[in-house]
């Protein structure tokens, strides 16, 4: 009798012993889907910065809107393709970095965003973004929607002067946004990153799914 | 005696100025030994940026002033800088490789922009650049055409000279 008692006993303390594993288990889950305790690696802009909202024109020459992208992570750089050193440099990377995250990076686009749409055509455009990456996306328009863009996030840049023969460079923000799936901006990356933090960072934001 | 003491005593010197006039001989550019030479090719006509790692083997520095190509009508020495969050490329007068020392054309930083291609470069293809150095010497290099998304990560750009 006193043994089954014991036993009993025994029981319902492994029982409580799991139900407090239970619910410790699903608080810290409720904590990693709480945006203050994810790890980022890159820094959070999250609630800093306005929603992802554009009217540009695609590399196929089809007028779009920052809604056309929801459902994707979106990592928004700013370039132009005359450019020879850093903005090749920068979808280079980021091409890695969509390699390495294999069949997630399907759930993202890079927006490459012409601050030279004088001399960026979709045509143009559509030539550059695919000789590096299938999922980037070059986005050009009119100057003022560009600067309009440029504006919103707080990134500059600056038509440098001519250097005589036609050819002039454009001076530009080198920083990289992230947007999660619904438009919301939520990191900020800079050249000075490590590839390793995008990657890290993308994959957390492409494991989350759609928070709405 | 008022009239050999000076040549004794100038032959040390005489022998140095001999020396000297033998160092001067050899050009900078025959102290450059260049390795990791490529380039990365862009659609259309776009500029092509050209990076190398050059080896100074001499005792004395050298600097890297431009190059000339048969292919590409204009070359620039450049250099990129992010600096305040600010993408910039700004022309550069000559980039010194110090003596025993090496100096590194490579993205993002010190590259050479290569425009107006006279005929289309294709990844895979070699294209001859003469690095012209500050004594007016040049080196000829072969720079390995690579496709516009290849980084500095694995590059493939065997040893050229």
């Amino acid at each position: 009798m006193i043994r089954i008692d014991s036993r009993t006993k025994l029981r319902r303390a492994s029982r409580l012993v799991w139900l407090l594993a239970l619910i410790l288990g699903s608080l810290l889950l409720v904590g990693c889907n709480r945006d203050e305790s994810v790890p980022w690696r890159l820094t959070n802009v999250t609630g800093h910065m306005p929603d992802l909202d554009f009217k540009l024109v695609d590399d196929h020459g089809k007028p779009v809107t920052g809604q056309d992208y929801r459902g994707k992570v979106v990592v928004l750089y700013f370039g132009y393709t005359h450019c020879p050193d850093v903005c090749p440099l920068t979808l280079a990377q980021l091409h890695v970095v969509m390699q390495r995250l294999g069949p997630l990076a399907d759930g993202a686009r890079i927006l490459f965003v012409s601050v030279d749409p004088a001399r960026d055509t979709p045509d143009v455009m559509h030539a550059y973004v695919n000789a590096f990456d299938p999922r980037a996306v070059g986005l050009s328009g009119a100057p003022r929607e560009i600067e309009a863009l440029s504006k919103r996030y707080r990134s500059a840049f600056t038509r440098e002067p001519d250097k005589g023969d036609g050819q002039y460079e454009v001076s530009h923000s080198s920083a990289i946004y992230v947007f999660d799936r619904d438009g919301k901006a939520r990191l900020l990356a800079t050249p000075g990153n490590p590839q390793d933090d995008l990657v890290h960072d993308l994959h957390l934001l492409l494991s989350m799914g759609a928070s709405s | 005696m008022s009239f050999r003491l000076p040549v004794t005593r100038s032959l040390p010197l005489l022998l140095a100025g001999i020396l000297l006039a033998g160092g001067v001989h050899a050009t900078e550019a025959e102290h450059i030994r260049a390795s990791q030479a490529w380039l990365r090719v862009l659609p259309g006509d776009l500029p092509a940026g050209a990076y190398v790692t050059l080896e100074n083997t001499g005792d004395q520095p050298a600097s890297l002033r431009g190059a000339e190509s048969t292919n590409y009508a204009s070359v620039m020495l450049h250099q990129s800088s992010t600096e305040g969050g600010m993408g910039r490329m700004n022309a550069v007068d000559r980039l010194v490789v110090p003596a025993h020392g090496k100096a590194s054309l490579a993205p993002g930083g010190y590259h050479l922009m290569l425009m107006k291609a006279a005929s289309a470069v294709k990844p895979g293809d070699k294209v001859k650049l003469a690095l012209v150095f500050g004594d007016g010497s040049k080196l000829d290099v072969d720079f390995l055409a690579r496709p516009a998304n290849a980084t500095d990560i694995g590059a493939g750009a065997e040893h050229a000279h």
